[in-house]
């Protein structure tokens, strides 16, 4: 049975059925609850990213801001506008060795009062460091001893972001960055984005005329070049107080277009997030699926 | 004695059908004012309602197609999952059912794959 024949005689059935049944459509809304328990948090800070893949899309940045606009007017938490944590560089230079770690930026509003430090710098990604307890201090720009790379190396695949990936678990880390933005939920993780082609057959429908000059539409199966974008985030949910990952999410959303398609990446970018952002904003805030049901007498 | 034992039979099965269509009818009356309260937003008073129609004719399968959607309403996936499973287990080929159900799994599906996500591997990567 092809596809459209199960649909005509679904179709058929249900019609069948409804002329035989009284029937009532009715609109409902499905509350889901989130999947993890905010309420304990006032604030939510969207820290930043590990990002990689294409150049064309600042993934740390793009992400952040979305995020961050999107937990604005969708959820209760107050959104702490602060500058995006340069994060490759704090894991390059805290390559989990316990005795050095990263300091948290001093620029934000939060920050106001301690010890000062330029924002800018950290801005550009050239943070300075403090040892752990005001016990050590690395001269600036003298790169710690390090198992990872001394300058973050270009991220161009999931694997390379293996290297960073324990900055998720440097727990006295995200505790002072907790201690700096008063206890908020952190949001973190890392964004891969990355340009992919496939190529194949690929059904498509085409406009033909008969001798009458009657239009049909024809599915047509063809050869095709695509390319298009691979987003794959992973959200990590980071509690303020402690410095402990309460909970983390990966997804991947994929999208192709004809090979002579010219689409920008950033236009890519945001369709594929579009995508992901309802099942981000449920984790954090109850949604309401809206929907119609059919009631049967 | 085999004449006797065929009257009552006969009996039994006359007054048994009435009394099924007795019990219908009056699940249909509950059914009914749950459609008209859910109608108007009274979604608790439908699920009560609802209720009362299977338990007074437990193979109504529209009582329970509703008392599914009135769960959804109120968010309570898994007890509305039990009752469209129990509305397809005695109408397996309403067709009206099964795309309540079809919709109704998307939405489960969505918070089961959320459950899936929190295992304790994932907590520290």
């Amino acid at each position: 049975m092809t596809p459209a024949t199960r649909i005509l005689s679904s179709v058929a059935a249900i019609l069948f059925i409804a002329g035989c049944t009284n029937y009532y459509e009715i609109p409902i809304e499905t509350p889901i609850k989130p999947k993890l328990d905010v309420s304990a948090f006032q604030r939510v800070l969207v820290a930043g990213f590990i990002a990689g893949g294409t150049d064309d899309v600042d993934g740390n940045l793009e992400t952040t801001r979305l995020l961050r606009s999107q937990l604005r007017t969708k959820s209760d938490l107050r959104v702490i506008d602060t500058d995006v944590l340069p994060l490759m560089d704090v894991a390059t230079e805290a390559p989990g060795t316990p005795e050095v770690k990263a300091e948290p930026p001093k620029h934000a509003p939060a920050a106001e009062g301690a010890e000062g430090r330029e924002g800018k710098e950290s801005k550009e990604g050239k943070e300075g460091k403090e040892g752990k307890a005001e016990a050590k201090t690395e001269p600036r720009g003298e790169a710690p001893q390090a198992a990872t790379p001394d300058k973050p190396a270009a991220i161009k695949d999931a694997k390379d972001l293996e290297p960073y990936e324990h900055i998720f678990a440097d727990v006295e880390y995200w505790k002072k960055i907790g201690e700096e933005y008063q206890n908020p939920l952190i949001v973190t993780g890392t964004v891969m984005f990355t340009p992919h082609q496939r190529s194949g057959i690929v059904q498509r429908e085409e406009e033909v005329y008969d001798s009458f000059g009657r239009r049909r539409v024809v599915p047509v199966r063809t050869y095709m070049e695509r390319k298009g974008y691979i987003l794959q985030p992973k959200f990590v949910f980071i509690d303020g107080r402690t410095g402990t990952v309460m909970h983390s999410e990966n997804f991947r959303e994929e999208v192709l277009y004809n090979a002579n398609q010219s689409t920008p990446a950033l236009s890519s970018y945001f369709e594929l997030m579009d995508r992901l952002i309802p099942s981000f904003l449920s984790t954090l805030s109850s949604q309401k699926i809206k929907g119609t049901r059919v009631l049967l007498q | 004695m085999r004449t006797r034992v065929l009257t009552i039979l006969l009996l039994l099965g006359a007054t048994a059908a009435p009394l099924a269509a007795d019990a219908r009818s009056d699940a249909k009356k509950q059914v009914e004012f749950g459609i008209t309260v859910a109608q108007r937003g009274l979604w608790r008073e439908a699920i009560y309602r609802w209720q009362r129609a299977a338990q007074i004719d437990p193979k109504y399968a529209e009582a329970y197609n509703d008392l599914a959607i009135a769960y959804e309403h109120e968010g309570d996936l898994e007890k509305a999952r039990v009752a469209y499973e129990k509305a397809l287990e005695i109408e397996p080929n309403n067709a009206l059912i099964k795309q309540n159900y079809e919709l109704f799994k998307e939405i489960n599906d969505r918070t089961t794959r959320k459950d899936t996500q929190d295992d304790p591997g994932n907590q520290n990567p």
